[in-house]
């Protein structure tokens, strides 16, 4: 278990938790109510070091190194009706940005998401999370695809940004974003959108258009990273914090902006620290929100969606 | 040598308004070192003639250039920022957006309109990037939007001039959605089967260029302006590589296959006009 600084009171209370117990197990001194009454305290302090998290410690949270990632949602979500699909078609495979059919209950969904890894090698091979244009064009790819067969398609958002990579910007990022953003904005069937984790730019918009987005309570959305904003702003790297408030990124702020239709809530203590427990969620909220859209008509589908951006925004006059 | 110079007139105030001032931008000076007069940079399309280096303009220099007589109708001047998200960093936001405002003497970063262009309508939406680096926020993806619509409803062609740093960080998220939101009604453009003409100018970055600046019909730019997603400094930054030469400029993005052909400004009327006329099928205006 790897503990973030605020966090820290937590992991002494478990350490005490841990020792009592062994004294317990070890000695002839009665703790069970020494260790009845730290429990009391774990549980205490969790609950209150969670209920006002500030929105750093969220950016922290959504990037935790435990925190379930796309694939991690999928395999639990759809077992062994997961059928990945790969390629764009065109240039390459992109690891970052994986994709492909699976099921929940007796419905197929086009599942398409970004992908992170879980140490030194798999980051590197997943790219960090930050998909190429290729990447972008596998999952037009698969969206179009899932649209002429009538299958719904879910979007789980995790990613620090497109990469802004030489040869990224060679094959033409901001046009495989632009074109996904389009497209995205007239595909006739139902899209899910869901923040799992880092919801950073257009490098999340380009799988990030939909007719209901989703955010899980630890996750972060905006235009850029506290971090990038703080070095061009204040320009230095030290105003994270400052920059993270500033932002408005929580699910919450989101919510407020209407950026986001709805909060899916996670444990106490970040969605790894249950993570059958959040898949569950997940999953419930996906059957949810696709019962709200199964019934209508591509159509009204493409127009209400369209109608929902149009509104998008705040200004004078 | 006695003090000629001296000043035996004390306490003399003059009135800011009535100091007197060299007149500034008498001549400008291209990135090249080549020198030319104000007044004949005007004339030739604020290109230097020298150099052929394609000075930075804004909306008001671009309806000149594409509109008959420089006769058009403004639409929706009256948009102007908000603040939702109270934000502030080094300044506030509504400091920026006064500051912005008096230096430009702009409302924000795009302004839009409607006019003959070799006569026929044209709707142009023109972006400044005096104002806070031509940033897209809520009123720039307002503006565009219904400027779109406007084209749509009157069956209008529509160019877009972009030149932008990309979203304007002070809205974030918000500022995030105008690129769904123009992108949404660009699609409604496509529907209606009427043009849309993308021009890129420099610098054209970031949430401009991930929307709609390369979804036009047509996408096209002005000599060597600096087009792409992530800017320079970040590729540098991040990939450790050097970038090879004129890297993320007009040409190099033709080059690339995201842009239909580069136009001097001097003939930006007269293509955007053909290509118009060419796709919708009717005899080429002179």
């Amino acid at each position: 278990m790897e503990y973030l600084d605020f966090e820290l009171p937590i992991k002494e209370l478990e350490e005490q938790l841990d020792k009592c117990m062994v004294i317990g197990e070890e000695s002839d001194v009665d703790v069970t109510e020494t260790c009845k009454q730290i429990d009391k305290k774990l549980t205490e302090t969790r609950k209150e070091i969670y209920k006002n998290l500030t929105a750093w410690q969220r950016v922290q949270l959504s990037r935790h190194p435990s925190r379930p990632y796309t694939m991690d949602y999928i395999n639990a979500i759809c077992g062994d009706t997961w059928l990945e699909l790969h390629g764009d078609r065109n240039v390459k495979d992109d690891k970052a940005m994986v994709g492909g059919l699976g099921k929940i209950g007796d419905q197929s969904f086009m599942f398409i998401g970004q992908q992170k890894g879980y140490n030194t090698k798999t980051r590197q091979y997943r790219n960090f999370g930050m998909a190429n244009p290729e990447g972008y064009r596998k999952a037009l790819r698969l969206m179009k695809s899932a649209e002429k067969f009538g299958i719904p398609v879910v979007t789980l958002i995790d990613t620090p940004g497109a990469y802004p990579g030489l040869e990224a910007e060679e094959r033409g990022q901001g046009e495989a974003i632009a074109r996904n953003i389009l497209e995205m904005t007239r595909l006739k069937v139902p899209i899910i959108c869901i923040v799992i984790g880092e919801g950073a730019s257009g490098g999340a918009l380009g799988i990030g258009v939909g007719d209901k987005m989703l955010m899980l309570e630890n996750s972060w959305y905006s235009v850029i990273s506290p971090e990038n904003c703080s070095s061009i702003l204040w320009r230095s790297w030290e105003f994270k914090e400052k920059a993270a408030e500033a932002l408005k990124l929580t699910a919450t702020d989101s919510k407020k902006l209407k950026v986001i239709d709805e909060i899916i809530k996670e444990p106490i203590g970040g969605a790894h620290s249950n993570r059958e427990k959040i898949f569950k969620t997940v999953s419930d909220a996906i059957v949810k929100t696709y019962d709200e859209f199964k019934n209508l008509s591509p159509k009204e589908l493409v127009k209400n969606r369209m109608e929902k951006y149009s509104h998008m925004g705040v200004y004078n006059g | 040598m006695t003090a000629w110079f001296k000043r035996t007139e004390k306490g003399i105030q003059t009135a800011t308004e009535e100091k007197k001032d060299t007149p500034k931008g008498l001549w400008y000076k291209s990135p090249t070192g080549k020198i030319v007069e104000s007044e004949e940079l005007a004339k030739n399309f604020y290109v230097s003639p020298e150099d052929d280096y394609h000075v930075r303009i804004g909306s008001k220099e671009y309806f000149q250039i594409f509109f008959d007589d420089n006769k058009f109708r403004e639409l929706d001047a009256k948009l102007t920022s908000k603040d939702p998200l109270k934000f502030e960093d080094t300044k506030k936001y509504t400091d920026r957006l006064k500051a912005a405002e008096k230096k430009t003497g702009l409302k924000d970063a795009v302004r839009t309109a409607v006019g003959k262009s070799l006569g026929k309508d044209l709707v142009i939406a023109a972006m400044d990037f005096s104002f806070i680096g031509g940033s897209m926020g809520s009123v720039v993806g307002e503006k565009i939007a219904r400027a779109i619509d406007y084209s749509i409803k009157k069956k209008i062609p529509f160019l877009m001039i972009s030149k932008s740093g990309g979203a304007r960080m002070m809205e974030a998220a918000l500022s995030l959605m105008q690129l769904a939101k123009t992108s949404a009604k660009l699609a409604q453009l496509a529907e209606a089967n009427i043009p849309y003409i993308s021009l890129c100018t420099d610098p054209t970055t970031g949430g401009t260029t991930a929307s709609y600046a390369m979804l036009g019909d047509i996408n096209i730019a002005e000599p060597g302006a600096l087009i792409g997603f992530a800017g320079p400094r970040v590729v540098k930054d991040t990939t450790g590589k050097e970038l090879p030469e004129g890297f993320q400029t007009s040409e190099f993005l033709k080059e690339h296959g995201f842009l239909d052909f580069i136009s001097h400004r001097r003939d930006l009327k007269k293509k955007v006009n053909q290509y118009i006329d060419l796709i919708q099928n009717n005899p080429i205006r002179k």
